[in-house]
């Protein structure tokens, strides 16, 4: 028996599942991070005494929210929030901001 | 219930002239043609943000808000401007935003929906074709079970200022006029009602105005709760601070008013000026579009696309909406239903899955003064089992104690929402 088709033909079905993920959420990112913009503004253009996060570094920001998550990092409120989020999704929220133009 | 406000046949049998209509106005400002033409009704916090994210993410959406009031003014903040600790003009702001992304903004008023042709008509008797359907009505009020309500309240004897505007100003006339030794009495309707911590934010900033201005007078808090529903300890600890100014009264349901006599179960209450909060229920918008299949009162919804259940492809955002677990009632949580709703109309024109995993999340800061603020906040996140958004578990929670730099945060916050959702 041919050892080597079956993680072929499974790593084909991953390729294949992954792509249909992908598709199906390209918005993902975009969707998460507008629950942001409430305080952060449109696409992370904030105002005022929030933290503007467009064009944060994704590698910044999920430092960021991590401690805030572990409780590293303290805050009024971005602990409380920040746990309502999982890893994966923080990894897309700060993709989207790091891709936003820094001004307006 | 069924209703007469959704007529199921057509307004007209001009089908033909409507149709040629409609594939005209079908041109796009945006590259492209337009993939359909939405109609959002109701310009607060939940249809301004539903408008705004269409063209946003849309691109060539053709958007149409229609809006009685020819300007948005904010509930949030509002209670500052009772106090006199803001202005109106602070809390007023233009629907020019919207305009000038492509949102066509009608001022009028929806008298009629025809769910099957897909069109409004409006008051002065034209007609809005859509493809999609936004209703964000608000809410409105059920004066029926206090006797004397409904016409002290028409008679603007009685204020509620729960709708920001002219109650607002009226309002802080009635507490600046107040006599030095006055008693102002503010009544909280049992929950659910819009922004649990407004009422109790309201007597921490008139209790504030209070105690500079006029330190004998009395602020009376009858609560028809068992409790203060948001943020109980926080609240307690700012109402202590007032003294014997501010008395709050938990289980004291008001039942009849009767010239300045506030009647509860057991006692009455004279009071110089009576600011009654009424029970609420989704707009009335909703009510006549036969939505309310929840207790009569709220409007049921499919969390992720925003869809009544009551009439699929008819999308209802915010207050109105029959609460998930945990959520509340509040100008930020309206914005993210309107955003959920948005990126799923989008996904429906283009014939698209929508997002199976939405998440919306809420802040709300409460004043207890003029300058210092406390939050709460919580995350939630679609659950496809019980098909409703359920709180993070470990998230989420409210401030340790009020504060100055929270009170920045608060006034940051909104100018924040309002650029968000009104494209400032």
């Amino acid at each position: 028996m041919s050892y080597g088709a079956f993680p072929s033909a499974l790593s084909l079905a991953l390729m294949l599942g992954a792509g249909l993920a992908q598709a199906q959420d390209a918005n993902l990112g975009r969707n998460l991070a507008a629950t942001c913009a409430n305080c952060h503004g449109t696409n992370g253009h904030a105002r005022g005494d929030m933290q503007p996060l467009a064009g944060v570094s994704a590698e910044r920001l999920t430092a960021l929210l991590a401690g805030y998550k572990s409780g590293a990092q303290t805050g009024t409120i971005m602990q409380q929030i920040a746990k309502g989020y999982t890893d994966e999704q923080i990894r897309l929220i700060a993709a989207h901001f790091a891709a936003q133009p820094a001004r307006n | 219930m069924t209703s007469t406000f959704i007529h199921r046949r057509r307004l007209l049998g001009a089908g033909a002239a409507l149709a040629a209509t409609a594939v005209a106005g079908c041109a796009s400002t945006a590259s492209g043609p337009s993939i359909g033409r939405v109609v959002v009704v109701g310009g607060g916090y939940g249809g301004a943000t539903a408008a705004r994210y269409l063209k946003l993410w849309g691109g060539n959406v053709e958007v149409t808000l229609v809006e009685r009031n020819t300007e948005f003014v904010s509930c949030p903040i509002s209670n500052l401007v009772l106090g006199g600790y803001k202005q109106m003009a602070e809390i007023t702001k233009s629907y020019g935003g919207l305009r000038a992304v492509g949102v066509k903004v009608r001022n009028g008023e929806v008298t009629a929906i025809d769910a099957a042709a897909k069109k409004l008509r409006l008051a002065d008797g034209s007609e809005l074709p859509y493809d999609r359907l936004v209703l964000s009505p608000g809410i409105d009020f059920m004066t029926d079970s206090i006797g004397g309500l409904a016409p002290a309240l028409n008679s603007g004897r009685v204020l509620h200022a729960w709708k920001a505007g002219p109650q607002t100003v009226a309002l802080n006339r009635q507490i600046e006029g107040m006599s030095d030794t006055g008693v102002f009495a503010l009544f909280i309707p049992r929950a659910p009602y819009r922004c649990p911590p407004g009422p109790y934010e309201r007597a921490c900033v008139v209790a504030s105005y209070l105690k500079a201005n006029k330190p004998r007078a009395k602020l009376l808090v009858l609560d028809a709760n068992p409790e203060i529903t948001s943020k109980k300890g926080l609240f307690e600890t700012a109402f202590k601070s007032y003294g014997t100014l501010l008395e709050y009264r938990a289980n004291a349901e008001l039942k009849e008013l009767s010239g300045n006599v506030a009647k509860l179960e057991f006692e009455d209450v004279r009071a110089e000026v009576l600011n009654v909060i009424p029970p609420q229920r989704a707009g009335d918008l909703a009510r006549r579009a036969g939505l309310l299949n929840m207790n009569d009162r709220w409007v049921g919804v499919n969390w992720l696309t925003m869809e009544a259940t009551a009439a699929p492809g008819i999308h209802v955002l915010g207050d109105a909406t029959f609460s998930a677990p945990g959520m509340p009632k509040s100008g930020h949580m309206a914005n993210q239903h309107a955003k959920v709703a948005a990126a799923a109309i989008i996904q429906l024109l283009k014939g698209d899955p929508v997002n199976a995993t939405p998440m919306v999340m809420n802040t709300c800061y409460s004043f207890v003064s003029g300058t210092d603020a406390m939050h709460v906040a919580s995350v939630h996140q679609y659950d496809a089992v019980d098909k409703t958004f359920k709180t993070v578990p470990g998230s989420g929670g409210v401030s340790a104690a009020s504060s100055l730099i929270e009170g920045r945060y608060a006034l940051s916050w909104a100018q924040n929402i309002w650029a968000d959702s009104l494209a400032l």
